[in-house]
């Protein structure tokens, strides 16, 4: 049997991978967690209560980055003049429900559903919804290579705005 | 709603809120037209409930039948295209006890019913069902109580649909007067029409609406809000388009509306390419000016492709005609939080990787996750934080500029304009 067109990543090593990638935000070691993308990764967060299909070429997102952009993102938020996140805003994120959704070692799918909490100048937002991932596994380690953030809620009239990394 | 007819100290209470002393160039604004709750139930009598408010694009609801619910001047509309093509606008309210007929954002329907009792109405809001009719007597049927209310005046520029909840004022084409002329610019953008695209960005500011208002075309905070902004063109293959981001200006526009025009060092879909779209997006954006070239006069087609424009109608809609282009609009909810509805707008011929590129230009810095509108709420926050100290510390300066024969993007004068308006309605007669 051929090994390349098995998924052997369990749910447990995909647990780690995501609740590390949550520790990371949190910490705000955003330079780590891009290095657990791939080089062509994207990062999408479409608008509130988007389907699942929705398309950053078509319809309008809150964020649709490709990797370049995606490193300036990361490159912003980590300067004061970052002003929405400056001083940064203290936040938890809770990662669960993780499900592998199918494919192989070199390209499957996952998804999660998450909550996370920000807390800024005495207000605190929460944001739920879901998150699909695009992954593969090279040489042992698992890589990012496209992550779309679902907000499911109507709208972000109680969060304002989405200037963290979900 | 209070009324603002109560209080006779009120009207008082009004004057001066906007303080211009034009032989010292100083211009003022108080504060407390940011925190009192007295002058937001005036802004509502007075603004909101006077003014032409924008409702939506015609493209939003193409086809007979299309529907949507919007929140407009602190009403609920229901805006729907008729079996007849005819766009209405009602009250989204059942005549019978008031519930909302409508819960869906949008849709396309044969009729309208109220699940409560189930009463039902057609496209042009008359009840054509209701369970029991037979116990109603004539008189009653007859009445006219039994039928969506119609928004009292809904009328429309170049695609743009506007409510009015007066039953008598000035028509709409008037009430735009010179920024008909700036909406143009943006609809001429293409010969087939221009349409809403998919998806909205329903957000809230923790901030007074009219401080939005403010930043929507402040063209003094670009280069120290937005340096991360600016890094992040810098950092694209090429870098920055050379054009110096200050060089333009501000027109006054009448009725309190007025505007930015300006060059900038990002790219227009239509029509300035950047760097970064390479060759084959150079070779388009060429293509698509000399289509723009062959439409109108060589002014005229590189004000349209190369300028961008900052415009506030007054009281609060945005047509912001920049990277890509932003139709914005916001209602308060209470003195020191604003809610944001912002739609990009597009020509309906255009390309598919040319809108492929202005979804891609929007979101680098338009948006709640754009590389620049956080940043613009948060300073908006900042201040409406700032004025708990209005007691020792009570007003705000818009006097850049004030004497300068040819005020720059980077004058206040466009702010001024708002203002002056602004003044002039809250303190009208009740
Ligand atoms: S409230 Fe609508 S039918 Fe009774
Ligand atoms: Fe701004």
């Amino acid at each position: 049997m051929n090994a390349t067109a098995t998924l052997t990543v369990t749910r447990a090593e995909l647990e780690d991978f995501l609740f590390l990638e949550a520790a990371l935000l949190d910490a705000w070691r955003l330079d780590e967690w891009l290095g657990l993308f791939d080089r062509d990764a994207r990062y999408l967060v479409p608008a509130a209560g988007a389907p699942d299909d929705a398309d950053p070429t078509t319809t309008l997102f809150y964020i649709a980055d490709d990797h370049h952009r995606l490193t300036e993102r990361i490159k912003r938020l980590n300067k004061p003049t970052a002003h929405a996140e400056f001083p940064h805003s203290r936040c938890r994120r809770l990662v669960s429900n993780v499900r592998l959704l199918g494919g192989t070692d070199q390209a499957f799918r996952a998804t999660s559903n998450y909550l996370t909490y920000r807390s800024k100048m005495g207000e605190t937002q929460t944001y739920f919804g879901h998150h699909l991932y695009e992954m593969c596994k090279v040489d042992d380690q698992l890589l990012i290579t496209k992550k779309t953030t679902f907000i499911d809620a109507d709208d972000i009239r109680d969060q304002n705005k989405v200037s963290i990394i979900l | 709603m209070a009324s603002i007819k109560a209080d006779p100290s009120a009207h008082r209470r009004v004057q001066g809120l906007v303080h211009e002393d034009p032989a010292r160039g100083i211009f003022r604004v108080a504060r407390r037209t940011f925190v009192e709750p007295d002058i937001l139930v005036r802004e509502q009598a007075l603004i909101f409930d006077r003014c032409w408010l924008y409702l939506g694009h015609e493209s939003e609801i193409a086809q007979p039948g299309d529907f949507l619910t919007r929140d407009v001047g602190g009403r609920t509309l229901l805006f729907v295209r008729a079996k007849d093509g005819v766009i209405r606008a009602f009250f989204n309210t059942c005549p019978h006890r008031g519930a909302m007929v409508c819960r869906e954002k949008q849709g396309n329907a044969g009729m309208f019913r109220c699940f409560y009792h189930s009463w039902a109405f057609n496209l042009e809001g008359k009840l054509v069902n209701r369970p029991g009719d037979e116990c109603y007597t004539t008189e009653a049927r007859e009445a006219g109580h039994h039928d969506l209310v119609p928004v009292p005046q809904v009328d429309h520029y170049r695609g743009l649909y506007f409510v009015n909840f007066q039953r008598r004022s000035e028509p709409l084409v008037a009430y735009l007067a010179q920024a008909a002329e700036f909406i143009d610019l943006i609809m001429d953008q293409s010969e087939v029409g221009m349409e809403i695209v998919g998806g909205t960005q329903e957000y809230s500011i923790e901030a007074n609406w009219k401080l939005l208002c403010e930043n929507s075309f402040d063209g003094y905070h670009a280069v120290s809000t937005h340096a991360t902004y600016l890094d992040y063109l810098q950092s694209r293959a090429g870098g920055l388009v050379k054009r110096n981001l200050s060089v333009g200006q501000a027109h006054d526009l009448g009725n309190g509306h007025a505007v930015i025009e300006y060059g900038a060092p990002w790219g227009r879909p239509i029509a300035l390419a950047v760097p970064a779209w390479g060759v084959e997006g150079e070779a388009e954006v060429n293509a698509v000016k000399a289509r723009l070239e062959t439409r109108f006069d060589p002014a005229r087609a590189e004000r349209i492709a190369c300028l961008n424009r900052n415009m506030v109608i007054f009281p609060n809609l945005v047509l912001n005609d920049i990277m890509a282009i932003t139709v914005r609009t916001f209602f308060p909810a209470g003195p020191a939080r604003n809610l944001v509805n912002a739609w990009t707008l597009a020509p309906k011929d255009e390309s598919a990787t040319m809108r492929e590129r202005r979804l891609f230009n929007y979101l680098e810095f338009l948006g709640p996750g754009g590389f620049a509108t956080p940043d613009d709420c948060e300073a908006l926050a900042l201040c409406q934080r700032g004025y708990a100290n209005l007691s020792e510390a009570g007003w705000n300066d818009l006097s850049k500029g004030m004497l300068s024969p040819e005020p720059k993007i980077d004058d206040e004068v466009q702010m001024r304009v708002f203002w002056r308006e602004w003044q002039r309605r809250i303190a009208e007669e009740g």
